[in-house]
């Protein structure tokens, strides 16, 4: 009964780890894209993406998961009805606000003089960003990069809100086949909550430490 | 007319004018320093002339021909006034290196990529006479192609490389090569600053208080490397504090105050003569912090 258990709730929190690597691979570079239009010398530009951010960052995730799903059918598009890109798509635009925030925080923390330092030698605005300033971004916002990553993976259970069959989905819904009280997949399910967050903690500590190599 | 001609620069922050018409002729070689009391336009003269801040009025002219002019400004496109910029360096108070690279890299970056970018230029200018070669002849063609461009890559990688030893070991820090800049001292630093802004053999080396952010005992080597510099064709501005400096370096002295020159000539003669009441207030008041 236990592996039973077991592997069932493997193959929901396969679910959940695709949509965490989904979320990650699209949101960690339109975050950047996002946090670059916030801070645009184009006023229009910049006050749509403020406002964008404060809209998704203002209000709950669940929400915009209903709204992604349930919205293009009520306003007549035709309806999203595959679940989990519906998730998929809420979750990266939520991240991406976020991400976007850490990222400005990171870009506004480095000194003038970086740039500037660029500028005399002849460079360009993008050898600047990806030459100069970017890696030292990235390790700027190391910490708070690896909160929300965390944050990430345990929201992921929200999806399940629209239908999305992620790992505590499926421990809900086992109980009444194994005949066991709810509280015990529901539990196993915590462990691999536990177990993938002390995967992520030591790869942030190994990035965290691969970056040490030089001081900002 | 002289190889730095600089006419009328005037920069206004807001309602504040900073320079109200500063004009600067300088010979090449020569060593300019600039003193001024705090505030008086001196860092926004030097911005102006690295193209980080523009002037809203003036003219510069390089080796006799114009460089810029203020009221063609609003003309010139992103890659013409980062060319111009390569025409001066400029070594900041700050330091301002790249923490994330070794020594050796921060004083190469830059050349590398200018290097890319010609590489870029000339492999697609290669295709294009490709194209229009006899189908037949293509194939010889590419081969020769590949092989100058591989040439001329090594070449370029090697003559970087041995510039910036060179630089390296002028600046004294050759056994510094591979260190990243928080290992260094201040002094140090700054003369990796020093070599970073000489590997683009800029016309014109530029200075703002290269000293200021030292500890009094690590301004004698940077201010050695400078004088060390001083040469035929290397030309420098170096705005200071270091009033000694100034006396025994510089072919010419400038003093700002308020945005204008207000006294100008050898360094004996600013320094032992000056004419203008400000110049001579000024000088008091150096002397007096010293003692
Ligand atoms: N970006 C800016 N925006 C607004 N005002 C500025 C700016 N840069 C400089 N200023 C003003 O211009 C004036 C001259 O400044 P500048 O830095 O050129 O003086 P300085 O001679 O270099 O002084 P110091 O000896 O203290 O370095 C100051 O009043 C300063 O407040
Ligand atoms: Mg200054």
């Amino acid at each position: 009964m236990f592996f039973g258990i077991i592997g069932e709730l493997a193959v929901g929190f396969l679910t959940t780890l695709e949509l965490f690597a989904l979320t990650l691979v699209f949101a960690l570079p339109l975050g950047l894209l996002v946090s670059l239009c916030t801070m645009s010398k184009f006023a229009p530009l910049r006050v749509l993406f403020k406002v964008i951010v404060w809209v998704v960052r203002g209000t709950p995730l669940m929400l915009q998961l209903l709204v992604i799903f349930y919205g293009p059918g009520l306003i007549g598009l035709p309806p999203l009805t595959n679940r989990f890109l519906a998730a998929v798509i809420a979750f990266v635009i939520n991240y991406a606000c976020y991400f976007s925030e850490i990222y400005r925080g990171g870009i506004e923390s480095i000194s003038k003089g970086q740039y500037e330092a660029g500028q005399v030698l002849g460079m360009t605005r993008s050898q600047i960003f990806f030459k100069v300033v970017l890696l030292q971004v990235v390790k700027r916002i190391l910490a708070p990069m690896s909160n929300e990553v965390m944050t990430l993976v345990k929201d992921t259970s929200l999806a399940n809100t629209i239908g999305v069959i992620e790992i505590l989905r499926v421990a809900q819904s086992i109980n009444a086949y194994y005949a066991v009280n709810i509280i015990i997949p529901v539990l196993y399910a915590g462990l691999f909550y536990l177990a993938f967050i002390g995967i992520l903690t030591i790869v942030f500590g190994r990035l965290e430490k691969k970056l040490n190599y030089f001081k900002v | 007319m002289a190889f730095l001609e600089l006419k009328n620069y005037r920069k206004k922050f807001g309602e504040n004018e900073v320079l109200k018409g500063i004009s600067v002729s300088l010979e090449k070689g020569e060593v300019l320093t600039i003193i001024g009391s705090s505030g008086g336009g001196k860092t926004t003269l030097l911005r102006c002339m690295n193209f980080l801040e523009m002037p809203d009025e003036g003219e510069l002219y390089l080796g006799g021909e114009k460089l810029f002019d203020a009221a063609e400004k609003k003309s010139y496109s992103d890659a013409e006034i980062r060319e111009k910029r390569l025409h001066f360096g400029l070594v900041f108070q700050q330091f301002n290196l790249f923490p994330q690279y070794t020594v050796f890299k921060n004083i190469t970056l830059a050349q590398t990529l200018l290097a890319k970018q010609d590489f870029k230029r000339k492999k697609e200018d290669f295709a294009a006479v490709c194209k229009k070669a006899p189908k037949e002849e293509r194939k010889k063609l590419k081969a020769e192609q590949k092989q100058i461009l591989d040439e001329i890559k090594s070449n370029q990688k090697k003559s970087i490389e041995e510039k910036a030893e060179n630089l390296l070991s002028r600046v004294g820090l050759s056994d510094k090569r591979d260190s990243y800049p928080y290992e260094l001292s201040g002094g140090q630093q700054q003369r990796v600053a020093i070599a970073r802004a000489l590997a683009l053999n800029p016309d014109i080396l530029c200075f703002d208080e290269p000293t200021s952010a030292l500890d009094p005992e690590l301004t004698g080597e940077v201010l050695k490397v400078i004088k060390g510099l001083k040469s035929s064709d290397s030309t420098m501005i170096v705005v200071t504090h270091e009033m000694e400096f100034a006396k025994n370096v510089a072919d010419r002295v400038i003093f700002i105050a308020d945005g204008v020159i207000e006294e100008e000539g050898a360094p004996q003669e600013v320094f032992e003569n000056p004419k203008s009441e400000k110049t001579r207030a000024f000088l008091r008041k150096s002397l007096e912090e010293v003692f």
